[in-house]
């Protein structure tokens, strides 16, 4: 399949990539929002870390890791660099079908765009649930 | 050295064209073009002579006799000729018979589409499908085919080497089975037929399937062996029309893929054990380097018993498609969902039992005549480099040096 050359770029440079601290680590900070989406045996699984300023509620780094064919290691590349500097809301705001326009993904790698946003509305309702904030009208995960 | 980029290593897919089999084929598209069945001017007496050569150079790779050979476009034809066309002579019961009265026909899961459909279809029909389910090692043995047989099982088809891990059935055994309970034996030989010895009489085949550009041969050109003597074996043909290769495929001969088709059995009979002893160190060369320089990969199917050329190896947590993509200067397959039409992946390793996960992790990397050490140094390299720099990437590789068993976690399906 031929990807665009976005894809590739991500592919070939991804953003991001990393995480705050292992699996026990992040799961007790409540500065880190965790979105882990996707299953091994559906060939995608991302994990999507988002690090929040607890006062003002902007998110002031995403890290990412991704086992998933090239347009899902771009998607999730993708939405690291979109959620840096975003508040939660606007984060949360992020549609899949703004990260298919911008990698140009073929109809066929729509889930993953759709499970980068999974990723993101995840890793946000982590976050507020570790925080105590109601999660609000955004549904917490694509139904 | 680095190798000229790209690299082939996708044999099992299909193979270049041998030189010396172009060359055989040329003169018949433009200067000795005839219609076999032209029996009355040098045109068409020219083409027969050059059919009936390849006939004889088809026959003698699998030790049969020149009149037992139909000229088919390729395996997926033969192989519906074959099965088809005994299912309809050999039926215990005519069309519009209930549900499985019209007899049993065995088969196995890991079997290619083209053996798979036609039984599919032929179960719609009325007839009986038992679909064996293979072990780990991905073998079927004559001792799984005897425990299916039922006195009312009219045909068996088994392949003889697997397309996508290379594992070799005990397709000699099997025959002989069949021969002993009055049972048609089918095998799809596809990727079998000159790589390895064969021999017919000796192996207990009824029916034999092979396509030419497996083995360095023209795409659209093939071969069905149909047994003509202990048991003659008969079919009802498929395809109506003006009779051609004894009424079994009626149609204008392809001449110059037969031709070709016959050339390309002649080269592999003279140079097949040369190229399997070389292509099976180079195989061995490959396999070693990347597991002795890579934790959880699995090799998948039996580790001996496989074609010297093809090997199918599952490298833990890391996805197929975005493997290939990493070695993107090699060309191979993978059983991802990813590279395949239906987000399904292989259900030849799901058949093994190989798990979703190490399915979609899987490449098959199948070398030729014409595969390098260099090629297959460069490659070794390239996989391990790439694996490395996913495993980087990837949570599940995390979670596993974690110690956190994923069959455990409970992941959200999508």
């Amino acid at each position: 399949m031929a990807y665009s050359d976005k894809v590739i770029h991500h592919y070939e440079h991804p953003r991001n990539v990393g995480n705050f601290g292992t699996q026990a680590d992040v799961k007790t900070r409540r500065d880190i929002g965790v979105g882990l989406v996707g299953a091994p045996e559906c060939g995608d699984v991302m994990q999507l870390q988002i690090k929040v300023n607890q006062s003002t509620g902007v998110i002031e780094d995403a890290k990412f890791k991704c086992f998933g064919c090239g347009s899902a290691i771009a998607s999730s590349s993708l939405a690291t660099e979109w959620l840096k500097g975003k508040t939660l809301d606007e984060g949360a705001a992020i549609k899949n079908t703004q990260i298919v326009e911008e990698l140009s993904l073929p109809p066929v790698k729509i889930h993953c765009s759709v499970l980068a946003e999974d990723a993101i509305k995840s890793a946000i309702a982590d976050y507020k649930a570790k925080n105590g904030i109601a999660a609000d009208a955004t549904p917490a995960v694509a139904p | 050295m680095t190798p000229k980029s790209p690299i082939y290593l996708d044999h099992a897919a299909t193979t270049p064209c041998d030189p010396r089999v172009v060359e055989a084929m040329l003169p018949y598209f433009t200067k000795s073009f005839g219609n076999p069945g032209s029996r009355n001017h040098s045109f068409g007496w020219e083409a027969e002579e050059a059919v009936d050569k390849a006939r004889e150079q088809v026959a003698a790779l699998i030790g049969a006799d020149e009149k037992e050979i139909v000229f088919t476009s390729g395996s997926t034809e033969s192989n519906n000729i074959a099965i088809k066309g005994a299912a309809y002579m050999y039926e215990k019961a005519p069309a519009g018979s209930p549900p499985g009265t019209r007899g049993h026909i065995i088969t196995a899961m890991h079997e290619h589409k083209a053996v798979l459909d036609p039984c599919k279809r032929l179960q719609k029909e009325g007839f009986d499908l038992t679909i064996l389910e293979p072990p780990a090692d991905g073998i079927i043995t004559a001792d799984m085919v005897a425990a299916a047989i039922r006195p009312d099982t009219i045909l068996v088809t088994i392949m003889w080497a697997n397309n996508e891990i290379g594992t070799i059935n005990e397709v000699p055994k099997i025959g002989a089975l069949c021969h002993e309970k009055g049972i048609v034996f089918h095998t799809d030989a596809t990727q079998w037929a000159g790589k390895m010895p064969t021999n017919v009489e000796a192996d207990n085949i009824d029916l034999l399937s092979l396509s030419a550009h497996k083995v360095y041969g023209p795409k659209g050109a093939g071969a069905l062996y149909v047994r003509r003597r202990k048991p003659r074996i008969r079919l009802v043909a498929l395809q109506d029309g003006g009779g051609q290769e004894r009424g079994f495929r009626s149609g204008t001969l392809n001449v110059t893929g037969i031709v070709g088709l016959g050339k390309a059995c002649e080269i592999a009979k003279a140079e097949m054990d040369r190229d399997g002893e070389r292509l099976l160190k180079l195989r061995r060369k490959l396999e070693d380097a990347v597991v002795s320089q890579l934790d959880s990969c699995v090799i998948n199917g039996h580790r001996e018993k496989r074609l010297p050329h093809i090997t199918n190896i599952s490298f833990g947590f890391v996805e197929g498609e975005s493997l290939m993509m990493a070695i993107k200067e090699i060309a191979c397959s993978s059983g991802s969902a990813c590279t395949s039409a239906s987000l399904e992946p292989s259900y030849v390793l799901k058949a093994l039992g190989v798990g979703d996960e190490l399915a979609h992790s899987s490449l098959r990397l199948s070398l030729g005549k014409w595969s390098t050490e260099a090629e297959v140094d460069y490659t070794a390299e390239a996989i391990v480099k790439a694996v490395k720099k996913l495993r980087l990437l990837s949570p599940l590789y995390d979670m596993h040096l974690e110690g956190i068993d994923l069959s455990k976690v409970e992941w959200a399906h999508h």
